[in-house]
């Protein structure tokens, strides 16, 4: 899966993240010891257990509700039927309309797009400020900023209700997507301030002899060299906005409700009868682009939510 | 000779540490300096304000008699090679030569005729269309020369260039460095901690410990008479041997006496008068004690070989004279067994005689 | 910045103008929006706000109606449960999971790949689809009772004493491939002449994991410590998901009652008053660790 994607990693980068990613040592021998079989046997039962939901959100989407009510969860599908998914993406109703859930698609769409840029440019431009360019009381800004990330989020979003209210947005996606850029801006400042920290220094002091100024160095000698943490935070972003469910529910009015609260009214409505198959086609459709984006870039991934979580 | 870069009462502070403080110094007009120290003396930190890297707390810096101080590191005239060689990874060496004449806005037929002059200069013209990464530590050392040579600089500024070359192609590239500086006269401030360097390069060199210059002068001076017991010790490898003692007066003329042993002063200059009763430290360099050699002194100062380092063509020698241990340095072909009882004497004229106190030379 | 010759030191707001400008929006992310609405929050919480925040001061009113709310206490209990289950499990199956990682493995990509998909998922997504396997009448337990043990109970779901537990078992599957690959990253840190030190002195595999290996990535265990129990302290969707805090209260969380009663009972006061105490929640567990981190660092 990481083979698809043919991103060199920055030598810095590799080397701090490496570690973490590569096997290492010599290639195991194939004997069928009773270690082997204990080691694999174990990792074979736990990858069953992750594997299981997944399984069953695909059988149970396939099949109609007759056989839902006659069978087990675990069964395969004995008539496969894909008549779930389209009800699910077209035609399910929440308490407010019957759109499906391919409304809250496209309003994820519209959010996670502006949302991921914004918040990556803003970011990496202020990381690179951090790393190269810094001023007196920088320091104290970033470390609010990141102190400020352990807060709960339930502590902050009333006053940015009012903000976003005065400003007259509040409810709009243009306020959505501040929201996103503003909370995720500790974990991407401090992606892109340990990364362009981790460039060598000398680079930056050769582009200032040779008289290039802030912007000129950020988008002419750190930009093309950066490419794979911009990816990284693409991935980052993109799950996590993707994901988002809170601050959705919160900032925006039903309209433009994106797709983990689409999926969540669809499905937690009280009205009419439960279609488990409609149910588990949605949850799919609305897990599928984070899984897209986890199986496509793989190890770029991992490294990630790795440089997410622990500071670099 | 005309002043080309100028440094008045230079002060450099981190928070409470001072990294260098009212430094002076004067750099002629297509002068080779180097600032040697080791690492943390504030040679490096010296080279970066000149460069507008880093802003001074006080004082002030002249290049061609013009105030730099607060000028951007483009303006001021000067060109930089780092140790890493700070190439533009993504760029070709092409792109790298002429990255700062786009960023000047230079008519890119002056871009070409510049790059393709300085191409030949550093003989890098099949290398244009490469990336660094396809370059050999040498050749992007000289990429990373021939980006300070476009912009057609009055001073060239070299922080450590070699160190990161291995010793042969060191040698060789300080042999091409000469021969750019033969044929180009810029002026060069050159900062290394290896002595070689400085020895081989510089028409000055200034020594620097803890933010202050401990000596300025030309290698030769630098080698043969030391201020001060830093300098005698930092430069010369093996050390210079110390021996601690003090001065005696023999026969109506002063003459030193470590452990018993006496040394004849004759042949050795002193600044001052020796007055008896001082305590001084006699330096010597292994390379300038003779062994089993006539000449004076050499019937009382017995010494016993402890130690033999064979280098080919040296040989070093480990002996146990006076209390002390001392190196010698002997022609390769001479060789002897450890315990061999040998004859020393000493040419007081190329020894050195330092206060204890003070450590200053006398 | 201004290229002009000038002789004299330049002014200090103008020096590095361009930097100061590219970090506006963090100034005003730190200041106005962390700083300053976690401040407004925590004054606004002893005020009797309604629909609207007025600056009414009543002291410690909310704190006590919110303390004396039956289901402020069961989201707290819940909260409590969840998070020390949370804790214990996925540090130890996280670990367990990447020392067998560790074993120079066939198919560690495969492994890996399993292991942290759930991670890439949604909390509503995994609320959901363990809403439905856990369901009674479809999910595991009528499997189970189909193969002839009809006496076979687990509803976690819809039994008040244990819906906790259901919610925990989804959190778990969720997250634990997170831990697993950040402590199997702590066990690749670990310099691998430290293993052939111990393999030379003869000291078993199990010991030298459990004397050594361990105590060694202390700092990679406590920043695996902070991130889940921060997490915890977050969780809200998962419960909304799965449970909608049911059946009755039996399942609430903190966090769940802050939104409930800022944007629904339309009681501001309560909120503000939940949220600050799940800021002191989070304080209690941050201070200590960065005390750790940074404070004994500069002494040390």
């Amino acid at each position: 899966m990481a083979e698809t994607v043919s991103i060199k990693p920055g030598p810095a980068l590799a080397a701090a993240t490496k570690a973490g990613i590569e096997p290492r040592g010599a290639k195991p021998r194939r004997t069928l010891s009773g270690r082997n079989i204990m080691l694999y046997g174990t990792l074979a039962v736990a990858a069953l257990y992750y594997l299981l939901p997944l399984y069953v959100m695909v059988v149970t989407s396939l099949k109609g509700m007759p056989e839902i009510r006659l069978g087990n969860i675990f069964s395969p599908p004995l008539e496969v039927t894909f008549e779930p998914w389209a009800k699910a993406w077209a035609t399910a109703c929440t308490g407010l309309n019957c759109d499906g859930l391919s409304r809250g698609f496209w309003n994820s769409v519209r959010i996670t797009v502006p949302s991921t840029l914004i918040s990556i440019l803003v970011a990496s431009v202020n990381g690179y400020a951090l790393a190269n360019w810094k001023f007196k009381g920088a320091d104290l800004f970033f470390t609010i900023l990141i102190v400020g990330a352990f807060i709960p989020y339930q502590v902050m979003i009333y006053p940015i209700v009012i903000v976003l209210r005065e400003l007259g947005i509040y409810g709009t996606l243009t306020g959505l997507i501040i929201v996103h850029t503003i909370f995720g801006m500790p974990i991407l400042t401090l992606l892109f301030r340990n990364y362009f920290s981790s460039l060598p220094e000398e680079l930056f002091k050769a582009a200032r002899i040779d008289g290039a100024g802030f912007w000129q160095i950020y988008f002419r000698i750190m930009l093309p060299m950066s490419l794979p943490i911009f990816v990284v935070a693409m991935i980052l972003q993109i799950t996590g906005i993707w994901n988002d469910f809170l601050f959705g529910v919160v900032f925006t009015r039903p309209e433009y409700y994106p797709m983990t609260v689409q999926l969540n009214n669809i499905v937690n409505s009280v009205q009419g009868v439960k279609e488990y198959n409609v149910n588990m086609a949605a949850t799919l459709l609305t897990g599928a682009v984070p899984l897209i984006v986890y199986f496509v870039s793989g190890r770029l991934f991992v490294r990630g939510i790795a440089a997410g979580a622990v500071k670099g | 000779m005309q002043k080309s870069v100028s440094i008045k009462d230079l002060s450099l502070s981190f928070g409470a540490v001072n990294v260098l403080e009212n430094l002076n110094l004067d750099i002629g007009e297509g002068e080779f300096l180097v600032l040697l120290g080791s690492s943390g003396c504030g040679k490096s930190t010296l080279l970066n304000c000149i460069a507008g890297l880093l802003e001074p707390t006080g004082g002030q810096i002249f290049i061609k008699n013009k105030n730099v101080t607060w000028e951007e590191p483009k303006d001021r005239g000067i060109g930089m090679v780092f140790q890493s060689y700070a190439l533009y990874p993504q760029m070709t060496v092409e792109k790298n030569l002429s990255f700062g004449l786009q960023v000047a806005k230079m008519p890119k037929a002056e871009i070409d005729k510049r790059v393709a002059r300085a191409a030949e200069i550093l003989q890098i013209g099949p290398l244009l269309k490469r990336k660094p990464s396809e370059l050999s530590g040498g050749q992007r050392q000289r990429v990373a020369i021939g980006r300070a040579l476009v912009r057609d600089v009055d001073v060239f500024l070299f922080d450590e260039p070699l160190s990161n070359l291995d010793a042969k192609l060191r040698s060789e590239l300080r042999v091409e460095i000469k021969r750019l500086h033969q044929s180009l006269k810029n002026t060069m401030v050159y900062v290394t901690h290896d002595q070689i360097e400085a020895l081989t390069l510089a028409d000055r060199i200034a020594i620097m410990k803890s933010g202050v210059i401990q000596q300025l002068a030309d290698p030769n001076t630098i080698y043969n008479a030391p201020k001060n017991m830093f300098v005698a010790g930092f430069i010369g490898s093996p050390s210079m041997n110390f021996l601690r003692g003090e001065i005696v007066e023999k026969g109506g003329k002063p003459i030193f006496v470590a452990n018993g042993v006496d040394f004849a002063l004759d042949g050795y200059a002193a600044g001052e008068p020796l007055q008896a009763g001082r305590k001084v430290v006699l330096g010597v360099r292994p390379e300038h004690v003779k062994v089993n050699e006539d000449g004076p002194g050499a019937d009382h100062h017995q010494a016993t070989v402890d130690i033999e380092e064979p280098m080919g063509a040296d040989n070093l020698l480990w002996l146990k004279h006076a209390g002390h241990t001392m190196s010698v340095r002997v022609a390769g072909a001479r060789r002897f067994k450890p315990g061999t009882a040998v004859k020393l004497s000493f040419d007081m004229g190329l020894a050195s005689l330092f206060d204890a106190g003070t450590e200053e030379r006398i | 910045m201004t290229g002009q010759a000038h002789t004299g030191r330049p002014s200090k707001l103008l020096r590095n103008l361009s930097s100061k400008i590219a970090s506006i929006p963090m100034m005003l992310t730190a200041v106005v929006i962390f700083l300053g609405g976690t401040v407004w929050t925590v004054i606004y919480s002893f005020t009797n706000s309604k629909l609207l925040p007025r600056a009414k001061f009543v002291g410690f009113d909310q704190y006590e109606r919110l303390w004396s709310a039956p289901r402020w206490i069961v989201s707290i209990e819940n909260l409590a449960i969840y998070g020390i289950f949370t804790l214990i499990f996925s540090l130890v199956v996280g670990f367990l999971l990447a020392a067998l990682m560790d074993q120079k493995i066939r198919f560690e990509n495969t492994f890996r790949t399993i292991f942290l998909y759930p991670f890439a998922l949604s909390f509503i997504v995994t609320g959901l689809v363990w809403q439905w396997i856990l369901n009674p009448e479809f999910g595991v337990q009528s499997v189970v009772r189909s193969l002839g043990w009809t006496s076979f109970t687990f509803d976690p779901l819809y039994n008040s004493d244990i819906v906790i537990y259901g919610v925990l078992i989804a959190g778990l599957w969720q997250g634990t491939g997170l831990v697993m690959c950040l402590l199997l990253a702590g066990l690749r840190g670990i310099d691998e002449d430290i293993w052939k030190a111990a393999r030379v002195d003869g000291i078993p595999m199990w010991k030298t994991y459990l004397f050594i290996v361990i105590p060694m990535m202390r700092p990679v265990f406590i920043t695996t410590l902070v991130i889940i129990a921060s997490g915890i302290v977050k969780v809200y969707d998962l419960v909304v998901a799965q449970t909608s805090g049911g059946p009755g209260i039996s399942s609430e969380v903190p966090a769940k009652y802050v939104y409930d009663y800022m944007f629904q009972a339309q009681n501001l006061g309560q909120g503000f008053a939940a949220s600050t105490m799940m800021l002191l929640t989070v304080a209690i567990i941050i201070i200590p660790w960065a005390y750790l981190e940074f404070g004994g660092r500069k002494r040390g």
